[in-house]
């Protein structure tokens, strides 16, 4: 026998399964509960920089549309700060929630466009939002990273999309820029399946 | 400077992306590996929430959708501590439960089975840790339910819970079960986790300590989030 490290062990991840509106989205579910819903403003009011809207769909791997997923986000400021990493605009949370339509499977939201972050060694990483999918058959939640399709000089140097070895894989995560509208697609399986990572 | 890294988290101990046995894992589980990704800033940060987010009446289901009187069903205090896995507790992070009534029934427009909505019981509720990482709700106890995966599965009682912790790589979503329910064994939900010590930490105990006499049955349920890794001696790079 040798001494127990004692460490915990992280609780195990469960799905949140279809009814997932219900607690982080409740208007969703059909019904108002809270004074605020948290998540349903990324960027605030007195947010710098570029307004955009970033709209897609998620499929399975069959090619069907799911309809009960629901994402959230995280990103830098214009500047590239994170709250909590330095000043940011008051209230700018860079954080939100968004789920697809019930019937059309489309999701759509607005914020700002995040400028290009510091990455691990410094090295910078070109401008991107994090995402974190949860879905009834998801047992553990999905994440990925969304880039800007406008954003080519800074994608082809960014130290994560070079982790990618398959140039195909690679344009999973670039959004088609639309003007101030970015399309962004998400394939949970398949030939078009968008990289996902183990963080 | 950035923030320490996190603990690798043990793909071992959380459920497979693909379990056959939960039908739906089948074609929402990717193929592909995962891409492992050393942290930055990107993931060792996270949003914050305060007390201007939420009101104290949040984490009282039992009150907090009441229309014309209590909700009908088990009345349960529901507690326990956010820890990390270095048994430090987690304070001031917010976490938000959602649930079926007592009769197994979600409020959800996407919920069509036949036992009644409860016309006083919203079924979610969410709460900030204290200075201790300690929180609590106050509730019914959900029931069980059929839903569609074999033609006869039944979900044991359970609560969802979603918790932030202070890095987005820490972000989490489990379910709570009840300790001492038959039906924790049969589900193929919770057997897509392979190691059985982990399906038994989602299981709350009773916890006779805790209840309000004559008025509420109490379990508890420790969340542990993952660690923040220890870096003794380590030769950083210019930069790091």
């Amino acid at each position: 026998m040798v001494q127990s490290l004692h460490y915990l062990k992280e609780s195990a991840s469960q799905t949140a399964g279809p009814y997932v509106h219900i607690g982080l989205a409740p208007g969703a579910a059909g019904f108002d509960i809270y004074r605020q819903e948290l998540g349903r403003d990324i960027a605030g009011p007195n947010a710098q920089g570029e307004r955009i809207t970033v709209t897609g769909q998620v499929t399975d791997g069959v090619g069907a549309l799911v309809k009960d997923v629901l994402i959230e986000v995280w990103q830098a400021n214009a500047a590239g700060i994170y709250p909590g990493k330095g000043t940011v605009e008051n209230g700018f949370r860079g954080w939100g929630r968004v789920i697809s339509d019930f019937d059309t499977g489309v999701f759509s939201f607005e914020t700002v466009k995040p400028g290009a972050v510091a990455g691990r060694d410094g090295r910078m990483m070109a401008p991107h939002l994090n995402l974190w999918l949860v879905a009834r058959g998801i047992n553990v939640g999905l994440n990925t990273r969304m880039y800007f399709g406008d954003e080519a000089a800074a994608n082809t140097t960014d130290p994560v999309l070079n982790l990618i070895e398959n140039a195909h894989r690679r344009e999973t995560l670039v959004a088609r820029a639309d003007g101030d509208v970015y399309h962004f697609d998400i394939c949970l399986q398949g030939d078009d399946e968008t990289v996902f990572f183990d963080i | 400077m950035t923030a320490l890294d996190l603990i690798q988290r043990d793909r071992e101990w959380h459920p497979l992306a693909l379990a056959p046995d939960y039908k739906t894992s089948v074609v929402r589980s990717p193929r592909n590996a995962l891409l492992s990704l050393q942290s930055s800033d990107s993931e060792l940060t996270g949003p914050t929430f305060g007390h201007d987010d939420i009101d104290a009446i949040d984490n009282d289901l039992i009150r907090n959708y009441a229309k014309t009187g209590d909700p009908i069903g088990e009345r349960i205090i529901l507690h326990g501590r956010v820890l990390d896995e270095n048994a430090r507790p987690v304070p001031h992070t917010l976490v938000e439960i959602w649930q079926a009534n007592a009769g197994g029934r979600y409020r959800h427009k996407k919920d069509s089975y036949l036992a009644p909505i409860d016309p006083n019981f919203g079924g979610c509720g969410r709460t900030l840790t204290d200075a201790t990482g300690h929180y609590v709700f106050r509730t019914v106890k959900p029931g069980a339910y059929p839903w569609r995966n074999w033609v006869n599965n039944w979900r044991p009682a359970h609560i969802h819970i979603s918790v932030f912790g202070t890095a987005f790589a820490q972000r989490l979503i489990t379910q709570m079960y009840f300790e001492g329910d038959p039906l924790i064994a049969r589900c193929p939900i919770l057997k897509s986790i392979p190691d059985q010590r982990a399906i038994d930490q989602l299981v709350a105990a009773l916890d006779l300590n805790a209840t309000v006499p004559l008025d509420s049955i109490a379990y508890k349920f420790d969340i542990v989030l993952r660690g923040h890794r220890s870096t003794y001696f380590e030769n950083r790079p210019e930069g790091n």
